[in-house]
């Protein structure tokens, strides 16, 4: 039996959750077994899970769950079902419980896995390390194993039909975090889920020049990022600050404009699918992590691609 | 209040990273190794400011072989007044948790801090291993601590926004960007480390579950193709026909 915890912030279910169930089922076919979804609290349209392969869905009822009080329901859920592997989304949540999972359940745990494993010989399974300058192959030995799915390592697949959703009888224990406040970014997309994103750096030369990039960004349909400086100096909010000590992304789409590409940058986008940079100077060490490059003034390229997107949206 | 710091060690970030023995193991020649940021610019540094304002100690922990007392040693330069090294290879995040547990068991940590991941495995696992193996509270990714009495207010990082939380003593808590200014050995700090007390211990008895058997680097970019500033009607139909991204 494989488990997928199908994390839900604020009762939805995230583009990660349908990705983690997605890997899910596809692993329970390769392990010739079932598997099952895991959502707690209110959670909107649980039994959708189905249709991304979900065999049956279960539901912890409850609100306020602290991430102490969802480790602590997800493991005793997988003791219950006897789950063999356990998968989660690599979000912020994910890390705040997998380790916590693992050690309840005594299990081998692998996070930000990029692929399916490779069960040839024992369990193998690959994860990006070194900022994504490498792939590391990891095998696990012990019976229990905790997996975290990177966002975006897999396509999601609808192959299956919705399910009814099943109340499982797990209590929640008492928090001991207590929850205050959250301040959740007003509108757009949230850049850790988003396919594609577009992302300025210090040659935007100050935050009163955003609108050029935010209006391209709002005809792809795209979240915005940005490089670190820019975080630092409060030109824009810190969680769009991407790179080594920001948020690691892998949208479809890349596009960095007055980026130069420092290695610490790369480090949280290198494994984009596609790049696109913008950038005047053709030296720029971005072009050399990129697949399309533009050399020119971003001030000048970046409008006229807005309009070049629009016309090709409009049809 | 006593305080306990888990510092890894990690290649350069600029570092040209490459493997050996068949791609099974990674190559340390010629790289310089530092103090993982999270755990140097961070979570020692807020430890040092709580001791600052309320007193206590502040011990830092490595699990690993005498070849990172280097970087144990500058953790004693900015300022921790002792440290430990449990001495054996950091095999795996189990490994590593279950050593740091195993250790501060028993010692009555007012609170544990590490970074929210190392930056060459990006794990992201210890520290709530480390949480649960003490059965103590753990807040992740904090980018803000603010502490009164027996209680700390943390600012966490989540997905589009922050989340503010309330956690009393003793609890686990991993570092992020923001949550303290980095600080800078000077040369008392420096000269004060070689006098204070580095305890090696051995590591207990686990069985590793997790081994990187292989290493691979990704296939290289093929060359990037420039596009005409002028033409960014050809960009969008690059990335609708070859890049199928829009
Ligand atoms: C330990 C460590 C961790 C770090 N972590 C991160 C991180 O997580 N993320 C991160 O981003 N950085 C990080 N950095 C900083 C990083 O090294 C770079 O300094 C930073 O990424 C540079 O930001 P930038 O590209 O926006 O600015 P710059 O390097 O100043 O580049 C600006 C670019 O804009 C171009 N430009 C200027 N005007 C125009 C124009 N009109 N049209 C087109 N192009 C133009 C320039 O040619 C240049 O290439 C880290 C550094 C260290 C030491
Ligand atoms: N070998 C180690 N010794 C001491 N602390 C470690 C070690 N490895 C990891 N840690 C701590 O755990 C944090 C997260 O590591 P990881 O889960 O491996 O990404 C690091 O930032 C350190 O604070």
């Amino acid at each position: 039996m494989i488990l997928i915890y199908a994390e839900s912030p604020d009762g939805q279910l995230k583009k990660v959750a349908l990705e983690a169930v997605t890997y899910g089922a596809k692993l329970a076919k390769m392990m010739g077994t079932s598997c099952a979804a895991l959502t707690i609290g209110n959670v909107q349209d649980a039994g959708s899970l189905g249709k991304y392969g979900a065999d049956k869905v279960y539901n912890i009822p409850g609100d306020s769950v602290d991430m102490y009080n969802v480790a602590r329901a997800v493991s005793d859920t997988a003791e219950k079902l006897d789950a063999e592997v356990v998968v989660l989304p690599f979000t912020t949540t994910g890390k705040s419980i997998q380790g916590r999972i693992a050690a309840r359940l005594k299990a081998g745990a692998v996070s930000g896995v990029s692929a399916l494993p490779d069960l040839s010989d024992g369990f193998v399974v690959r994860k990006p390390v070194f900022s994504g300058k490498a792939f590391a192959d990891n095998k696990i030995t012990s019976v229990r194993k905790v997996l975290s799915l990177m966002g975006n390592a897999i396509p999601l697949e609808e192959t299956g039909s919705p399910v009814g959703v099943e109340a499982i009888d797990v209590p929640l224990v008492n928090c001991k975090v207590h929850r205050i406040s959250v301040e959740k970014q007003a509108g757009g997309i949230p850049l850790p889920e988003a396919d594609l994103v577009v992302s300025g750096g210090r040659g935007l030369k100050g935050p009163e020049n955003w609108n050029i990039l935010l209006e391209l960004a709002e005809a792809l349909g795209a979240a915005t990022a940005c490089s670190r400086p820019v975080a630092d100096m409060d030109w824009r909010p810190h969680h769009e600050h991407v790179g080594q000590t920001g948020l690691a992304i892998h949208p479809n789409l890349y596009l960095a404009m007055g980026i130069s590409g420092a290695i610490q940058h790369l480090a949280g986008v290198n494994n984009s699918k596609t790049i696109v940079v913008i950038n005047k100077d053709s030296e720029a060490p971005f072009f050399k992590a990129a697949d399309y490059g533009v050399v020119g003034d971003l001030f000048e390229v970046v409008p006229r691609l807005t309009e070049a997107v629009k016309r090709f949206k409009a049809g | 209040m006593k305080l306990l710091v888990c510092i890894s060690q990690t290649p350069d970030t600029t570092a040209n990273i490459s493997f050996k023995d068949n791609d099974t193991a990674f190559n340390p020649d010629g790289v310089q190794f530092i103090m993982n940021p999270y755990d140097e610019w961070y979570a020692l540094v807020r430890a040092l400011e709580l001791k600052e304002s309320v007193g206590g100690t502040v011990t830092v922990l490595n699990v690993g072989p005498a070849t990172n007392d280097a970087v144990i040693r500058k953790g004693l330069a900015i300022g921790a007044d002792d440290a430990v090294r449990i001495d054996a290879e950091a095999v795996s995040a189990d490994f590593v948790a279950f050593q740091i547990a195993e250790y501060a068991k028993d010692k009555g940590y007012d609170a544990i801090f590490l970074g929210k991941e190392t930056i060459d495995y990006n794990g992201a696992i210890v520290p709530s291993m480390v949480a649960e193996y003490l059965d103590l509270p753990f807040v992740s990714l904090a980018q803000q601590m603010d502490v009164e009495g027996n209680t700390a207010t943390v600012k966490r990082d989540i997905e589009g926004g922050v989340e503010v939380l309330k956690v009393d003593f003793p609890f686990v808590l991993s570092a992020a960007k923001g949550l303290a200014e980095q600080r800078i050995p000077n040369m008392k700090g420096i000269m004060m480390s070689r006098r204070k007390p580095l305890n090696v211990v051995p590591a207990v008895d686990f069985t590793n579950p997790v081994e990187v058997i292989h290493f691979e680097k990704p296939a290289p970019k093929s060359a990037v193709k420039l596009i005409d500033p002028e033409n960014m009607d050809e960009l969008v139909n690059l990335l609708h026909n070859e890049a199928k991204v829009i």
